[in-house]
């Protein structure tokens, strides 16, 4: 489990509050039982550490929903990352599958917020390496856009438009207290999206 | 963390912790089918051997490996060493071909700290003279915190021929760093000089301090560097200081026993001891190619200087 994050800057704006988060993971719960015919065969991975909170409360809702337990893991993409050396080693996020694997399931892989498209591509290319999902869908409770690669999520929380430098940090409940999407004015111009 | 892994002395607390914990995220990859990660493609670990190993260099093979590095292996027999070459030209020779990280095995102390101000990659300890083998003792903390869950406050008792080991040196300096109360045991006569200033207790009685250890780390006699009488006879040393059943059942109900191998059963400890539930000999060859994952990736999975 990473750390909580810290204190937001004075600058920051929330994009979206907790009820907007809220009504945000209820939609996309939803659209996953609908796009999926009920959920059937389908298994929740999380991105560590917010897309792997946000994959089990999506798997809380559908049951609730539908009374159907769907399957939630996570899966950790830093072995993965093409930014490896740009950076120093970094520490490792938990990569839990299902008891019953991912082989013959639809993945619907989660992540708080989907920016340049390469933790994707990581976690696609982690995906090959545990097992063959029937198919992959991607899930993301803020699209801001700027992809580097032809990546598109499936199911968005919020479009959010921004600049390059701007910044977008999720809180979640579980990790820092508060459930919130804030949007800062960013200092670096190299900011990724994790 | 520091660019190389030479002394187990050298890592924080937060290091040590740090490679624990990334360790443990390693062990989930030796359980699936496909047990490799892309991660140091490309890059060059060379094994330099200068003393016979297998287990620790097949350990070291089988970790970078997995990680997707090139390995070349590098053993001193046959090798342009035993033409004269000095280590400092072995080293450049390996240098010169692109070695991003060095793991040296060598006979005397202090080579790889020596080789570390030679090569610009990272140098690993696998094991130097009777000093250091930082590698080892970081396995042997890692099997301990998976069967005990954790280190903090756990008493850990050493038993053997700490005067020619480099385990129970590495040992001692790191699991005092993680908190852990080590006690050496052994013959007067195989401990080394300076061993007062070590972070740990000391013992002649092994049967006294038993009952009171959570980890009971069995040493090898190693024969092969004693040039002197150590000890009257072998069943004496065995009599006094080997873990037999009637020591085991001394321990605590829930105590391990644990030995770095390779171990000589009937003299040191007792076969249906290594062979028990509570030994965890075996287990720590398997950690060992997951701690050795753990700290290639943190030298060389980042950004390189």
């Amino acid at each position: 489990m990473s750390d909580p994050r810290p204190e937001p800057r004075a600058d920051a704006r929330a994009v979206l509050e907790a009820p907007d988060v809220h009504r945000a993971l209820t939609r996309i719960a939803h659209e996953i039982l609908e796009r999926t015919k009920g959920g059937d065969g389908v298994v929740l991975l999380g991105i560590p550490t917010r897309g792997a909170t946000l994959a089990r409360r999506l798997g809380d809702r559908i049951e609730q929903f539908e009374g159907v337990k769907i399957p939630v893991g996570s899966v950790d993409v830093t072995m993965y990352r093409d930014d490896l050396r740009l950076r120093p080693a970094r520490p490792l996020g938990r990569t839990e599958l299902p008891p019953d694997g991912v082989d013959g399931k639809i993945v619907v892989l989660v992540d708080d917020v989907l920016y340049s498209g390469r933790t994707v591509r990581a976690a696609l290319d982690a995906l090959n390496d545990l097992g063959r999902p029937t198919a992959v869908q991607l899930a993301t409770l803020v699209d801001r856009g700027h992809r580097e690669l032809p990546i598109r999520a499936d199911y968005v929380g919020k479009n959010l438009p921004t600049a390059k430098s701007e910044k977008v940090r999720v809180y979640l409940q579980e990790t820092d207290g508060r459930d919130a999407v804030l949007l800062m004015k960013g200092l670096p111009a190299k900011e990724e999206s994790r | 963390m520091k660019r190389h892994l030479i002394s187990a002395g050298d890592l924080t607390k937060d290091d040590a912790l740090l490679i624990l914990d990334t360790a443990e995220e390693l062990a989930r990859v030796s359980e699936r089918s496909i047990k490799k990660l892309p991660t140091l493609r490309g890059r060059t670990v060379v094994n330099l051997f200068f003393e016979d190993s297998t287990r620790t260099r097949i350990s070291f093979e089988a970790a970078a490996k997995r990680l997707s590095a090139d390995v070349i292996n590098f053993s001193a027999k046959g090798s342009s060493v035993s033409k004269g070459e000095s280590l400092k030209d072995t080293a450049l020779t390996l240098e010169a071909m692109g070695a991003d990280a060095v793991v040296i095995r060598h006979g005397s102390s202090g080579a790889p700290h020596r080789l570390a101000n030679w090569v610009h990659g990272s140098v690993v300890n696998a094991g130097d003279g009777t000093h250091e083998h930082p590698t080892q003792a970081l396995l042997d903390a890692f099997s301990m915190r998976r069967r005990l869950g954790g280190l903090e406050g756990r008493r850990i008792t050493v038993v053997g021929d700490i005067l020619h080991s480099r385990v129970a040196r590495s040992n001692v300096l790191l699991l005092h760093t993680l908190g852990a109360e080590v006690t050496l045991v052994a013959p007067p006569t195989l401990l080394p000089v300076s061993v007062g200033d070590w972070p740990c207790e000391v013992s002649y009685d092994l049967d006294a301090v038993l009952p009171k250890s959570d980890v009971v780390m069995m040493l090898r006699v190693q024969k092969e560097r004693m040039n002197a009488a150590y000890f009257p006879s072998e069943r004496e040393y065995s009599r006094r200081y080997g873990l037999d059943r009637d020591r085991f059942a001394k321990m605590p109900d829930d105590a391990i026993v644990m030995h770095p191998g390779p171990m000589n059963r009937g003299m040191e400890i007792a076969a249906e001891v290594a062979d028990s539930a509570r030994s965890t000999i075996v287990e720590q060859v398997a950690n060992g190619v997951t701690i050795r994952m753990a700290v290639l990736y943190l030298l060389l999975g980042g950004e390189t200087a």
